[in-house]
């Protein structure tokens, strides 16, 4: 029997022109859509994608496990949002993709990969599947204390929390915290998983049992900001967890050292470096902070910070994004994000890649050994670069 | 898994097949109004030889093949009318060479507009090449192959008369040279002083074989490109205007365009005189001779120069995005134009029967004439637009399309980029030599008939 589905935004799907502007960036320089720059079909850009569901929607395609690997292969960089030429139509684009996640979520018709990550947060809280009791590990040795009132919290996230990468960008930031004096404090073994990825993979019972659980932590501790390490968090928090009647402040990390360099509460000895910063997608183009990193950056003395190509709203994606930094459904291949990113920030000149979000940071690393770009290129947090420049 | 699939996969890869119901869909299909019709397999290959390779399987066992850029000329050229193949070219993007000096570049055959673009802005910027305002994801290849018009037509010609040389790969899948790089390493000429085969090729739509390589002409770029815009109500003053126009000889690109929506623009005609220089003072000595060839209009109350200080960035962006913002507006993601090639006097008549046929069919229309090489002629863009969801609003299109094709050819003029009923009509009325000869050439080069079969099909 059909299944119906009606999706919020499904009454403007027809509408895509599949012109294709939604592939590139405004220099038209490369396709900058993650997808279809790894598979190369037209069904795996934005407009194929919104042809297809209105296929799906009228019946015309049944669901497949192609369908949902189209469908899950978008990473939600919002590129296409951005560049499609049809006025507020664009904005929807993203929700229709969600949207159809949901529907596939509800349908249990998602690929493996997904399945298992739900299985993941759902059994373990964590995508790991690693013991809650060590979520708090990484903190060790960083001076950072638990939260008790503090007048921060640092949310360190899963990536942040249990991948090593991740763990070595967290800790310089609860490092250089500690170090300006800003009142903060983790909840170690007490955080959980914030649901972004949870949310954009379409489980959205889960990501609402999970959300609501954050909230009410927060209020019982008296949590009133919240400093994230990573953008997908700083999304969910800003953006998704007010719908369920959050009322906190949320900064990401480079907004709060942005500030404290300017206020020179943060300072740097010369760092001589060749650096190109990638923007994340859900710190940029989700949430429009491109200036806090930057203006860290070209505050440290000697470093020369040379922008790629794609910048700011026209950046390339690691492919991270919407969960296939766990599922991986964009793979490795020649033209798969992190690979086609690194060769990018090669051809500045560049000799290190400054990141902003442990995603970013994780997919990059693997890229660059990938490509044995190892000796030319060195992937680093914004804070892990801010720790280099300070006087032991 | 069968035979052809598997030799499919032997010679792309696994990533570069499909015959999932998903490509299979898509790919059956282009954003017009015409019905759709699926193809068996989508294949992308990334090399000349892998193209040889498909062709010739194709040709073993019988099978049609369609090759495709970006699936954006509208008319229904890359639907599979006979099933069979179809070639996404896409993934054959690389810039192979740019000649400074010779300024030509060559490209591969599912190079896109939009990256030579950007490419010759990084590396070149003192290049341009002649681009259409179809959206910057179409491809080189398949906009020379339908006689494509661009920002420089005006100056230039078509955008297949700037064509350098090519690779083709026949349909008997035979890799052929066309032009000075079947001589040498330079792509400078494609057939002058030798018999100009490229004739075989361009304007086909690719039914005599596929585009794996090709050389473009760049042209100087400018360091200042400016616009104007001179409005009039009167159609039948357009003709004396753009003749006014061309006798300057210096000017980039004339669009005369007019559409009912937004409000402003109803009921006028307007005419954006594109012009470029390297210093102000040329540029401010180009727009005196626009304004002094015009002054008669002015002078007679009969029209004017609008202020286009708000909608300059607009009228400049190569390609214009707004226009395909036309497949909006009536919310339903689609429009589709016939867009036949004739002489300017006949403006006046065009632009009536496009009011006419809007009002008859009920549809929205936005037309736009652009000169092409100095005037000789122009292209007039007869375009309606739908809503996808709207099957009988598509239907009246489709009809008033027709209507507007079947003027045009008695009017005199040539349709471009027709659909495969508008190729019928047009043969039709083609002189009787004329179409034994484009027999004679099918035949030869295509024995098996394998190339986009539908297509320039003489029956």
């Amino acid at each position: 029997m059909a299944y119906l589905r009606n999706l919020e935004h499904g009454d403007i799907v027809h509408r895509c022109f599949r012109c294709g502007y939604c592939k590139f960036p405004v220099d038209y320089s490369d396709f900058n859509c993650p997808s279809y720059k790894a598979f190369g079909w037209d069904t795996f850009a934005p407009g194929g994608r919104m042809w297809l569901i209105r296929a799906w929607l009228s019946g015309e395609i049944e669901t497949s496990p192609r369908f949902s690997e189209i469908m899950y292969s978008c990473v939600a960089c919002d590129n296409c949002k951005n560049q499609c030429v049809f006025e507020k139509f664009r904005d929807f684009l993203p929700d229709v993709f969600q949207e159809t996640k949901v529907e596939l979520v509800n349908d249990g018709l998602v690929p493996p990969a997904v399945r298992d990550y739900f299985k993941a947060i759902m059994t373990s809280g964590n995508p790991y599947k690693l013991p809650q009791a060590r979520r708090g590990d990484w903190t060790s040795g960083t001076g950072l204390q638990k939260y008790s009132a503090q007048e921060y919290l640092f949310y360190a996230g899963c990536v942040g929390s249990y991948d090593e990468v991740g763990q070595k960008m967290a800790k310089s930031v609860a490092s250089m915290l500690d170090k300006a004096g800003v009142s903060a404090g983790v909840l170690g073994e007490e955080e959980t998983c914030d649901g972004n990825e949870v949310r954009i993979l379409g489980e959205m019972g889960l990501f609402n049992e999970l959300a609501q659980a954050n909230i009410e932590k927060f209020k019982t501790k008296g949590v009133k900001k919240i400093i994230t390490l990573d953008p997908h968090a700083l999304n969910a928090f800003r953006n998704d967890y007010p719908k369920l009647g959050a009322r906190f402040q949320v900064f990401h990390y480079t907004e709060i050292f942005a500030s404290l360099v300017k206020k020179k509460k943060i300072k740097f000895k010369k760092y001589p470096a060749k650096i190109t910063y990638h923007d994340p997608c859900y710190l940029g183009r989700h949430n429009q902070i491109y200036k806090p990193p930057r203006e860290i950056l070209n505050a440290i003395p000697c470093v020369e910070l040379i922008e790629m190509r794609r910048h700011g709203l026209n950046a390339f994606c690691c492919g991270g994004g919407g969960g296939n930094f766990f599922t991986d459904i964009l793979g490795t291949g020649e033209d798969s994000a992190g690979r086609v990113r690194v060769r990018e920030a090669l051809q500045t000149g560049a000799n290190i890649i400054a990141v902003a979000c442990p995603i970013c940071a994780k997919m990059l690393t693997d890229a660059v050994k990938m490509e044995n770009l190892e000796d030319k290129l060195e992937v680093l947090g914004i804070a892990e670069i801010m720790a280099r420049t300070q006087k032991k | 898994m069968n035979d052809v699939m598997q030799s499919l996969i032997d010679i792309v890869g696994e990533r570069g097949v499909s015959n999932a119901a998903e490509e299979l869909w898509f790919y059956s299909r282009d954003p017009g109004v015409l019905e759709p019709h699926k193809p068996d397999y989508v294949v992308a290959p990334k090399t000349t030889e892998q193209v040889q390779k498909i062709v010739q399987l194709a040709n073993r066992e019988k099978i049609p093949v369609v090759p495709m850029g970006n699936g954006m000329a509208l008319t229904g050229l890359v639907i599979p009318l006979k099933g069979g193949i179809v070639l996404d070219m896409k993934r054959m993007n690389k810039i192979l060479e740019v000649n400074e000096k010779a300024r030509y570049a060559v490209v591969e055959g599912g190079t896109s507009q939009g990256v030579l673009k950007a490419y010759l802005q990084e590396n070149y910027p003192h290049l341009r090449h002649s681009i259409p305002d179809a959206p910057s994801t179409t491809t080189i290849a398949a906009n020379v192959a339908l006689h494509g018009q661009g920002r420089l037509t005006n100056q230039y010609g078509f955008n297949s008369d700037m064509v350098t040389g090519m690779e083709i790969v026949l349909p008997t899948g035979e890799i052929c040279l066309i032009g000075s790089p079947s001589l040498g390493p330079y792509w400078f000429s494609k057939g002058p002083t030798l018999p100009d085969l490229s004739g075989l090729f361009l304007g086909w739509l690719g039914t005599t074989g596929i585009i794996t390589k090709l050389g473009l002409k760049l042209f100087p770029n400018k360091k200042i490109r400016e616009v104007e815009m001179f409005v009039t109500d009167k159609a039948e003053l357009v003709p004396e205007i753009f003749y006014k126009l061309t006798h300057l000889e210096i000017l980039e690109d004339v669009n005369a365009w007019f559409q009912p929506k937004p409000l402003i623009f109803k009921g006028n005609f307007h005419i954006t005189i594109y012009f470029t220089g390297d210093a102000e003072e040329e540029i401010e000595f180009k727009r005196r001779m626009i304004w002094d060839a015009l002054q008669e209009f002015i002078d007679s109350k009969d029209g004017g120069f609008m202020n286009v200080q708000y909608t300059k960035d607009m009228l400049l962006e190569m390609p214009q995005r707004g226009i395909a913002n036309f497949a909006d507006v009536p919310k339903g993601g689609g429009f589709e134009y016939s867009g036949p090639i004739t002489i300017i006097e006949h403006f006046p008549q065009y632009a009536a029967k496009v009011i006419e046929l809007a009002k008859k069919y009920d549809v929205l229309y936005a037309s736009s004439a652009r000169l092409i090489c100095g005037g000789h002629c122009m292209m007039f863009s007869i375009s309606f637009a739908f809503n996808r969801n709207n099957p009988a609003m598509m239907k009246r299109v489709k009809e008033a399309l027709d209507e507007a094709t079947a003027f045009a050819l008695e009017m005199g003029a040539v349709p471009w980029k027709p659909n495969f009923m508008e190729q019928q009509m047009t043969m039709k009325k083609i002189h009787p030599a004329t179409l034994k000869l484009m027999q004679m050439i099918k035949r030869n080069l295509d024995p098996q008939g394998i190339m986009n079969p539908g297509n320039w099909e003489v029956i």
